[in-house]
C-alpha cells in the first residue's frame, strides 16, 4: 500500500462513480436495473471486504448483519408505518447494534472458531426470522407496497420504484460508501487494521489496542452490510428468511474474492462480474450454484488475490 | 399417552438421531482432527450417500433388503472416492491452509448440491427398509429398524475404535495428528494418509446416510442439519476425540429429539446452536484441543 499519489487515487474512484453515473442513461431497461441491484450489493460486498481484506477476519455470518439492516428496514415500514429516511437508519443502527454485540463475542476467538462461531450466530439469526414468522413472513417475506417507498424532501417527492430513481438512490449510497471506505483505508485506522492483520502479536506489542480496533472493524463493517440491506429491502420492496442463510454469507466472500479481497473497488468489480456470469449463464442453464462452486474452487486454486489483486500486482501497484 | 411412555418415545427418537449423527460427526472430527481443516462439504457427502442409496435400491429389483445392502456397500464406496478425487485434486496443492481449504470445500458444497439438484430432482424420495418388524412395547409399537440402525451405529463406531487404536494404521493415523512433519521424517507417507482420512471421514457420513434413509427421506438440501450438528458435536466433544464424539452425539441427539417432542423444532434448534457458539466463544481452548491457533 503505496502512498504516493492520493490524487490519482482519488480521480479513479470518482471516475468510477462518474461513469456508473453516465451508464443510467445509456443501459437499456433491463441492464438499469441490474446494475442498481449490483451497485446495493457491492455495498454488502465493501462491508465484507473490510474484514475479511482489512483485518483478515474470515466470517461466515454476515448475512445477518445484512438482514439486520433489511429487516430493520422493511418491518418498521411494513408495521410501524415509518418514514424511508427514518426506516433506513432503522436498519443500519439495527445492524450496527447486532455488530457490536457479536463483535464483543466472536473476537475471543481467532481462526477456524471465528468462522464457525459467526456461522452460528447467523444461523441463529436465521431461525430466529423463522421462528417468529407471524412478524417477519418467514420464508414466504413480506412485500413493501409502493406506496410506502416515496420519499418526499421538501415539496419533491421521490417515488423509489422509479428506475431512475432507484438507480440513483443506490448510487448515492454506494458513492458513499466507496469514498468512506477508501477514507478509512487510508488513514491511521486502515493502517493499523492492516498491521492486525499481517502479525497481530507485533501490533500489539507496539502498543495498539488490536481487540478495540477489531471491533471497531466489526462494527463498521456490519453497519455498512446493514446499510446495503436496508437499502435493498427500501429500494426492491421485498424482504425474506432467503437474505439471512448461510448462502447470503457466502455470496459476498465468493464477490471479493473474485474482485479482490484488500481492494477497494474489488468488490464492485467481483459483484458486477459474478452478476453477469450468473445472469448469461443462466440463459443456458439453471445450475447457477455449480458456476458459483467451480469459481470458488478455480479462484482459491489460480488466483487467491482476485481481479483487482493481480492488476494491482502486476501493473498498478498505487491502486488503494 | 401420558408423560412416561411420551418421554420414553421421545428418547427413543433421540437415539436414533444420536447414533446416525454419532457416525456423522466421527468423519467430521477424523478430518479435522488429523488434517487440520475445516470440511464444510461433509453435509454434501452425507447427501450424496441418501442420494445413491435411493438411486442404488430403485435400480436393483427384488426383496428390498437385497437393494438396501447393496446402498449400504456400493453408496460409501462411491462417495469415498469422490472424497479422494477432491482431496487429490484440490485440496492437496492448497497446502492444507485451513481459511483456503474452507473456501474451497464452500464450493463443493455447492457443486455437489446443484449436481444432486440436476441429476436427482427437487423430490424427497423414501427407500424401503429392508425390513419393517415392529417391536411391541406396552404402551406403542416402535420400529425394529430405528433400533438396528443404533446397533449398527454402535458397532462400526467400536471396529473405528479398534482400528485407531489397535492397529498399524490406526497409529500412523494417531503420528499424523500428532506431529506431521516428525511422522513424515520417518517415513509415514502423509499424503497418503491425508487422502486416506479425508475418504473415510466422507464414507462415515456416507454409510450414516445410507442407514437414516428409510427413515427420513433422501432429498439435495439434506446436509445441512447434519452439517451443523456435527459441528456442534465435534465442537463440545472435542478435537479428535472419539469418546469425546460419542458422548456429545448422545448428548444433543437425545436432548434434540425430547426438546423438539415438546417444543418447536425450530426453538431447539435455536437453543442448542446459541449454547455452542457461547460454549466455543468463552472456552475455545478447552474444546478446541491442541488446534493451531
Amino acid at each position: 500500500m503505496r502512498d504516493a499519489s492520493p490524487a490519482k487515487t482519488y480521480a479513479l474512484h470518482i471516475g468510477v462513480i462518474a461513469l456508473l453515473f453516465a451508464l443510467n442513461f445509456v443501459l437499456p431497461d433491463y441492464h438499469q436495473g441490474l446494475f442498481a441491484r449490483i451497485m446495493a450489493l457491492a455495498v454488502f460486498a465493501m462491508g465484507y471486504n473490510l474484514l475479511f481484506g482489512y483485518v483478515g477476519l474470515l466470517s461466515l455470518g454476515h448475512a445477518m448483519f445484512f438482514s439486520a439492516g433489511l429487516y430493520g428496514a422493511g418491518l418498521t415500514v411494513y408495521h410501524l408505518g415509518w418514514g424511508v429516511p427514518e426506516a433506513f437508519v432503522a436498519g443500519v443502527a439495527c445492524g450496527a447494534l447486532l455488530a457490536l454485540v457479536i463483535g464483543l463475542l466472536a473476537l475471543r476467538t481467532s481462526g477456524v472458531a471465528f468462522m464457525i462461531v459467526t456461522m452460528m450466530f447467523a444461523q441463529v439469526f436465521y431461525l430466529l426470522v423463522l421462528y417468529f414468522a407471524a412478524w417477519t413472513g418467514g420464508d414466504q417475506g413480506l412485500v413493501i407496497q409502493q406506496a410506502s417507498r416515496v420519499v418526499s424532501i421538501g415539496g419533491a417527492s421521490f417515488d423509489l420504484t422509479d428506475p431512475t430513481v432507484r438507480y440513483m438512490s443506490a448510487l448515492a449510497l454506494f458513492a458513499i460508501v466507496l469514498l468512506v471506505t477508501l477514507a478509512i483505508v487510508r488513514s491511521r485506522f486502515g493502517r493499523v487494521l492492516v498491521a492486525i492483520r499481517e502479525n497481530e502479536e507485533r501490533t500489539k506489542m507496539l502498543g495498539y489496542d488490536t481487540v478495540a480496533n477489531k471491533l471497531a472493524a466489526v462494527v463498521a463493517s456490519g453497519a455498512i452490510c446493514a446499510a446495503s440491506g436496508a437499502a435493498y429491502a427500501l429500494l426492491f420492496g421485498y424482504v425474506g428468511s432467503n437474505f439471512a442463510s448461510i448462502q447470503y454469507s457466502i455470496l459476498p466472500l465468493l464477490w471479493v474474492l473474485l474482485g479482490g479481497a484488500a481492494t477497494t473497488l474489488g468488490p464492485l468489480i467481483g459483484t458486477l462480474f459474478m452478476y453477469y456470469v450468473t445472469d448469461i449463464t443462466s440463459g443456458f442453464t439453471s445450475a447457477y450454484l455449480l458456476i458459483v462452486g467451480v469459481a470458488l474452487i478455480l479462484l482459491v486454486l489460480f488466483a487467491p488475490k482476485g481481479i483487482m489483486g493481480s492488476i494491482r500486482e502486476r501493473w498498478l501497484g498505487w491502486l488503494p | 399417552m401420558h408423560f412416561g411412555p411420551h418421554l420414553l418415545l421421545a428418547a427413543l427418537e433421540g437415539l436414533v438421531t444420536s447414533a446416525v449423527l454419532a457416525l456423522t460427526a466421527l468423519g467430521l472430527s477424523l478430518v479435522f482432527g488429523v488434517m487440520r481443516i475445516v470440511n464444510v462439504a461433509h453435509g454434501e457427502f452425507f447427501m450424496l450417500g441418501a442420494v445413491l442409496a435411493w438411486a442404488i435400491s430403485t435400480a436393483i429389483s427384488g426383496h428390498p433388503a437385497i437393494g438396501f445392502v447393496a446402498a449400504l456397500v456400493i453408496a460409501p464406496l462411491f462417495v469415498g472416492l469422490v472424497a479422494f478425487l477432491a482431496e487429490w485434486l484440490v485440496l492437496r496443492r492448497l497446502n492444507y491452509n485451513p481459511e483456503s481449504t474452507i473456501v474451497a470445500t464452500i464450493g463443493m458444497l455447492y457443486i455437489i448440491q446443484q449436481l444432486a439438484l440436476t441429476f436427482y430432482g427437487p423430490e424427497a424420495r423414501p427407500v424401503e427398509p429392508p425390513f419393517s418388524y415392529r417391536i411391541l412395547l406396552p404402551w406403542f409399537g416402535y420400529s425394529g429398524y430405528k433400533l438396528s440402525v443404533v446397533a449398527a451405529s454402535a458397532i462400526l463406531l467400536v471396529i473405528t475404535w479398534l482400528v485407531l487404536t489397535r492397529t498399524k494404521i490406526g497409529l500412523i493415523m494417531r503420528a499424523t495428528q500428532y506431529d506431521r512433519e516428525t511422522a513424515q521424517a520417518f517415513g509415514i507417507p502423509v499424503e497418503r494418509v491425508y487422502a486416506g482420512v479425508f475418504a473415510v471421514g466422507a464414507m462415515l457420513a456416507a454409510i450414516a446416510a445410507v442407514l437414516i434413509v428409510p427413515i427420513s427421506q433422501a432429498h439435495y438440501l439434506m446436509g445441512q442439519d447434519p452439517l451443523l450438528l456435527s459441528f456442534i458435536v465435534v465442537i463440545i466433544g472435542g478435537l479428535g476425540s472419539l469418546r469425546g464424539t460419542v458422548v456429545a452425539a448422545v448428548l444433543i441427539g437425545l436432548s434434540d429429539g425430547i426438546i423438539s417432542m415438546f417444543f418447536s423444532p425450530t426453538l431447539a434448534k435455536i437453543i442448542a446452536t446459541l449454547v455452542v457458539a457461547m460454549v466455543l466463544v468463552f472456552r475455545p481452548q478447552g474444546l478446541f484441543g491442541t488446534a493451531p491457533r
